[in-house]
């Protein structure tokens, strides 16, 4: 069992506060995924749980003992580095086995646990070469044995795909969650990339400068997004912004004047804020439409028509200025420069955001 | 079955060691200390334990003997007992400075004829040998940094003395300097040789005509091209040149007599007390064993000069003078900094080549200011270890005072 | 006139096709540099195996060449020499007695008969010699029974070889482990720590030679081999060559072994250690040139004979036996030996290594 609290966890370096006081619990067996854009803390976030930075203020709390101060090596987790820090100097099986050395665990339990890990990571070909005769996904799996047979109770990845090339990527991937459904241990994942965060996170916690902006499983964080900031960042490509005014309340949510022109209707509630105060309207590109310019409550002057074949995406600019990304299920014959009115979603793909705090405004069921 | 049993008989004496090196394993003992260590005061705070080995060497044989020598430099005695030695105050320094003239130390009791003629000869010896070696190792590792075969073969060559020890760099030299050395049978013979050659009146022309040629090569070709001529004809005139130069000079200078050296008498060269070239050999074979040092450290320096400079500098027509004076030099400069600070430390403090090699004799000609410390307080039947800190920190002193006017000139040049 | 351009030309020239006349002035120049160097060290080696008498005359020659002798009638070696008459028949004779311009010989055939001896003129006399390398140059010193001109080489030997081993380990070791705790942690003063160190390599060892000495003395080193290996085991240089290339090493490896359970002795043993081994090699090779080197200090420190190192000993050997120069080129060669052969076999390390740290 697994089960890691952090509580109002603060760090500081020097003068400069990187991680203001987060506040996070994490199940075991859950597979959870720190994003966020770099320099945001999510890396200091995993060393702290490491132990291998200070916790300046907070706890970090391991089913349910506070572990601020054991050591990195006493903590039983296991780490795979950004740059898999392999030991050069050592064979492929030194590099399994030295962790568990350290442990003064037994030649023949060492020996088992290193061939299998081998053996599920295929790389038992490799046992004998060093680190500098492997390739970058060979050292990919050699990095992820070594957490492996140290049989921790957590697994904790520092963008571990980062330095691959795309294809190898996607292949990680898959594999680094086939083996947590298999190993069913607790991982703690930390990538810049969002697509990698939704496709293998069971829990995203999205961070940004030192702050948990949302904790929450993928979709929620897609569909309800708590904040603007979570809303740009999740998804690809990214939520379309129009800047507005509350024009109505009612009980059924609300009305928008759009800077684009036309008004649209968002079935939120708009606790706290007044007619006309100024609000964010987003809508995601696969939920725009082109529909004729006469009548629709916003018009887009096309900048670029993108056909991949199997789907198609619409750039272009509003007379408010603002640019507008749709994307389209098959082919489509809007060219570059033709002027297209928008369809801007079901009512409830529709998300308002409070201008002022970034905040979103609560759907009404 | 009865092959395997030389095999089983290796498997038993194999183990018992084997047994060992798994137990030392499990237990390693260096580590078991070390972590037990590490549990009681923290990872952070090993460093400390990484560290007090070293410090309190460095402590003990470094900065406590620092203090130490300002304490012996106001002390007097022979007992090597601090607690033991009485406190004389400046009478040791009194004792080096109380001379009529510094600058004619043979005028100074025992002690200041010691001293002052210790530091004046180091200076010299400094002032005379670093910019010597230096010119020296500096030419050799641009003639190595030309695209040269065997560069490792020639880097290794001038490396090697630097390999030998004082004692045997010293042994060497006395005995080619011998008089009945080899060194003087060598120049013996040659002028024997040279006077046997130029007896002879054919050679002597041609010996001539030689020079005559080289000169008129030298001279007349760049004349010639300046006012156009083809390259061949230049050489033709040039050939021209020597050969009425050298008919000239032929029918001028018979007999040949000024060609004649005069017979070569050997030389005392360690011994002889006016001549000087005991301070010459002094200089030379210091310079023969650490030359190799510094030709390597300048030819480092010039290989990390970037090549495309000298590519970019072809192309825009530089003259090869220029590509010295204007890129090789002033990107060598942060290394003969260096090369400099470095031989001119080493410089005053020579000792070891030249004590074996002339005692620092004959005489005092060579007797360097280390030769003074050391002689003042560990030979002869006063060990005045007061004087010699005394004239340690008089040393230390002019040593500082150069070092911070050498990098006060070397920031002005920086800066300028 | 030598132009300022043709003097540059010589010294710099890269990458010509043709052979310009600086390529033969530059290898005449090497070539004069090689004999400088070499040719002092290989009269050295073969002027070991000639003779007292050789040396004393001081025979340019290259090889060992020895005076033939035959035993005379009164148990003399008599010196052999070829007669050549004026027929050009010639006659071995062994040389008796000088008379005036002539000399008196006698065949060597009929050496033990005087009533053959008759007299020849010496400018017919020519000296038979033979090539005989004198091993007993070196034999004789080192296992010789002679007081005056006895070097016990193997014990100098032992001596210097202790005292460099020792102090080549302890050297690496306590810096390794200095320059580790100076670049992989982060604590108050350190930086104050590496700038002292370092710091040091400015100051004259020399300045503080008595000093040294009251302390080794007073630490009971007076005489003792270790009195020359401990206070030359915290080498500034090797702090500071180690600290430079250990921060070279990523971190990341650090923290990957912590993680791994490993403490920071282990980590330091085996992480820090393997990974910084060409830095100590460097550092080793400094340390054996240096200790096998050594003089001033071992002079001072080492006043016995039976702790002489080599160097003490060969100098001592050198103003001992004025007069015994064959022995003293014989012990010279033998202590010159070894570090010729490490440099040989190790010289590409060695240059590489220098010539990338800049220090010695």
């Amino acid at each position: 069992m697994a089960r890691l609290e952090l509580r109002s966890v603060t760090k500081t370096f020097g003068t400069a506060r990187v991680i203001h006081g987060i506040d996070l619990e994490i199940e075991h067996g859950e597979f959870v995924v720190f994003v966020g854009p770099s320099g945001c803390g999510k890396s200091t976030l995993l060393r702290m749980i490491a132990g291998l930075e200070t916790v300046t203020t907070g706890e970090v709390v391991l089913d349910g003992r506070m572990v601020n101060t054991v050591p990195a090596a006493e903590r039983g987790l296991a780490m795979v580095f950004q740059s898999y820090a392999l030991y050069p100097h050592m064979s492929v099986r030194q590099n399994l086995s030295f962790g568990l050395e350290n442990l003064r665990m037994a030649r023949a339990e060492i020996t088992r646990r290193v061939d299998e890990a081998a053996r599920m990571l295929r790389i038992e070909a490799l046992m004998d070469r060093r680190p500098g005769q492997l390739s970058g996904g060979q050292r990919q799996r050699v990095a992820i044995g070594r957490a492996v047979v140290r049989e921790p109770t957590i697994f904790l990845f520092d963008e571990p795909l980062s330095n691959l090339d795309a294809e190898l990527r996607v292949q990680m991937r898959i594999e680094i969650g086939n083996l947590h459904h298999r190993l069913g241990n607790t991982m703690i994942y930390v990538t810049h990339d969002q697509v990698e965060a939704m496709t293998m996170a069971d829990r995203i916690a999205v961070l940004r400068d030192g702050r948990l902006e949302q904790f929450g499983k993928p979709l929620d964080l897609y569909n309800r997004p708590a904040n603007r900031f979570v809303a740009g960042f999740i998804g690809s490509p990214r939520m379309n912004f129009l800047s507005g005014t509350l024009a109505a309340i009612d009980e059924a949510g609300v009305e928008v004047a759009l800077k684009a022109g036309g008004r649209i209707r968002v079935p939120v509630g708009a606790a706290g804020l007044d007619l006309g105060a100024s609000v964010d309207f987003g809508v995601r590109p696969e939920h725009i439409r082109p529909i004729e310019p006469e009548g629709a409550p916003v018009g887009l002057a096309v900048t670029l028509a993108e056909q991949l074949g199997g789907e198609s995406y619409l750039h272009g600019t509003t007379e408010s200025g603002e640019t507008v990304a749709a994307r389209l299920p098959g082919q489509t014959s809007v060219r570059r420069g033709d002027t297209v009115g928008l369809a801007l979603g079901d009512p409830g793909d529709r998300h308002l955001f409070d201008a002022a705090t970034g905040a979103a405004l609560p759907h009404l069921a | 079955m009865s092959d395997h049993e030389p095999a089983a008989s290796t498997v038993a004496a194999v183990r018992p060691l084997e047994r060992i090196a798994a137990l030392w394993r499990r237990i390693d003992p260096i580590d078991f200390f070390f972590r037990s260590l590490q549990a009681r005061i923290g990872a952070k705070r090993m460093a400390w334990a990484f560290l007090v080995p070293n410090l309190l060497i460095f402590g003990t044989f470094a900065f406590w003997p620092m203090i130490l020598n300002f304490w012996m430099a106001f002390t007097g005695g022979t007992s090597t007992i601090i607690a033991e030695r009485p406190f004389v105050g400046l009478d040791n320094f009194r004792e080096i400075l109380d001379c009529p003239s510094w600058l004619d130390p043979r005028g100074c009791p025992v002690v200041g004829y010691s001293f002052w003629t210790g530091l004046w000869n180091t200076l010299f010896f400094a002032a005379v040998q670093v910019p010597a070696m230096i010119l020296v190792a500096t030419a050799t590792a641009l003639v190595l940094d030309r695209d040269m075969k065997g560069r490792g073969f020639w880097r290794a060559v001038y490396f090697y003395p630097v390999m030998l020890s004082p004692v045997v760099v010293a042994v060497i030299w006395d005995w080619i300097l011998k008089r009945r050395g080899i060194l003087n049978a060598l120049l013996g013979d040659v002028v024997e040789r040279w006077n046997g050659f130029v007896a002879y009146p054919a050679a002597a022309a041609g010996l001539i005509f030689v020079v005559a040629f080289v000169v008129a090569l030298l001279v007349v070709r760049p004349i010639a091209a300046r006012f156009g001529a083809s390259p061949a004809a230049a050489r033709g005139g040039a050939i021209a040149a020597a050969l009425v130069l050298a008919t000239i000079a032929a029918f001028a200078t018979r007999p040949w007599g000024f060609l004649v050296l005069a017979d070569f008498r050997p030389v005392n060269w360690l011994v002889d007390q006016r001549s000087g070239w005991p301070m010459f050999w002094a200089i030379f074979v210091y310079s023969w064993a650490h030359l190799g040092f510094y030709m390597l450290i300048l030819l480092a320096g010039l290989q990390a000069i970037p090549r495309d400079l000298y590519e970019a500098a072809e192309m825009d027509g530089t003259s090869k003078t220029r590509q010295l004076f204007r890129i090789t030099l002033p990107l060598l400069t942060p290394t003969m900094i260096v090369v400099v600070v470095l031989s001119l430390i080493r410089a005053f403090q020579v000792f070891d080549e030249i004590w074996v090699l002339t005692g620092g004799g004959p005489g005092q000609a060579t007797k360097m200011i280390v030769q003074h410390i050391y002689e003042t307080a560990f030979t002869g039947d006063a060990k005045r270890y007061g004087v010699a800190a005394a004239s340690s920190v008089l040393v230390a002193g002019l040593l500082l005072v150069l070092t911070l006017l050498q990098l006060f000139v070397s920031r002005r040049r920086a800066q300028g | 006139m030598i132009t300022a351009t043709d003097l540059t030309t010589f010294l710099t020239r890269r990458r010509g096709r043709a052979l310009h006349w600086t390529d033969v002035v530059a290898h005449l120049y090497l070539a004069f540099g090689l004999a400088l160097v070499v040719l002092p060290v290989v009269w050295m080696l073969v002027s070991s195996v000639k003779s007292q008498r050789a040396l004393v005359e001081n025979d340019p020659r290259l090889l060992p060449w020895e005076q033939v002798t035959v035993l005379g009638s009164e148990g003399r070696q008599l010196s052999v020499f070829t007669l050549v008459r004026d027929d050009g028949t010639r006659l071995e004779v062994a040389f008796l007695a000088p008379r005036g311009r002539n000399a008196l010989v006698v065949p060597v055939a009929e050496v033990g008969d005087a009533t053959r001896a008759f007299e020849a003129p010496r400018d017919r006399l020519v000296r038979k010699e033979t090539v005989a390398p004198q091993i007993g140059n070196y034999t004789k010193p080192l296992f010789g029974t002679g007081d005056t001109d006895r070097f016990p080489f193997m014990r100098f030997f032992w001596n210097s070889t202790f005292v460099t081993t020792m102090a080549t380990l302890l050297t690496l070791l306590v810096n390794s482990m200095a320059a580790f705790a100076l670049s992989k942690y982060r604590f108050r003063g350190r930086d104050a720590i590496v700038v002292i160190i370092v710091s040091t390599l400015l100051i004259p060892p020399t300045v503080i030679l008595v000093p040294l000495f009251i302390t080794v003395q007073g630490l009971g080193l007076f005489n003792e081999l270790w009195g020359v290996i401990i206070p030359a085991i915290a080498s500034p240089t090797g702090v500071f060559l180690l600290r430079q290339y250990m921060l070279t090493i990523p971190d990341e490896l650090l923290e990957a072994a912590r993680m791994d359970a490993a403490s920071e002795w282990k980590i330091y043993w085996r992480i820090i250690l393997p990974l910084a081994a060409p830095a100590l090699a460097v550092l080793a090779i400094l340390s054996v040139i240096w200790r096998w080197n050594d003089f001033m200090w071992p002079l001072i420190v080492l006043t016995k004979s039976e702790v002489y190192t080599l160097q003490l000993g060969l100098s001592t050997f050198k103003g001992e036996i004025a007069d015994n120069l064959d022995h003293l080129l014989a012990m010279t060669v033998l202590t010159l030996l070894p570090v010729t052969l490490v440099f040989v076999f190790l010289q590409k390390h060695i240059t590489a290594g220098i010539a990338n740290t800049g220090l010695k």
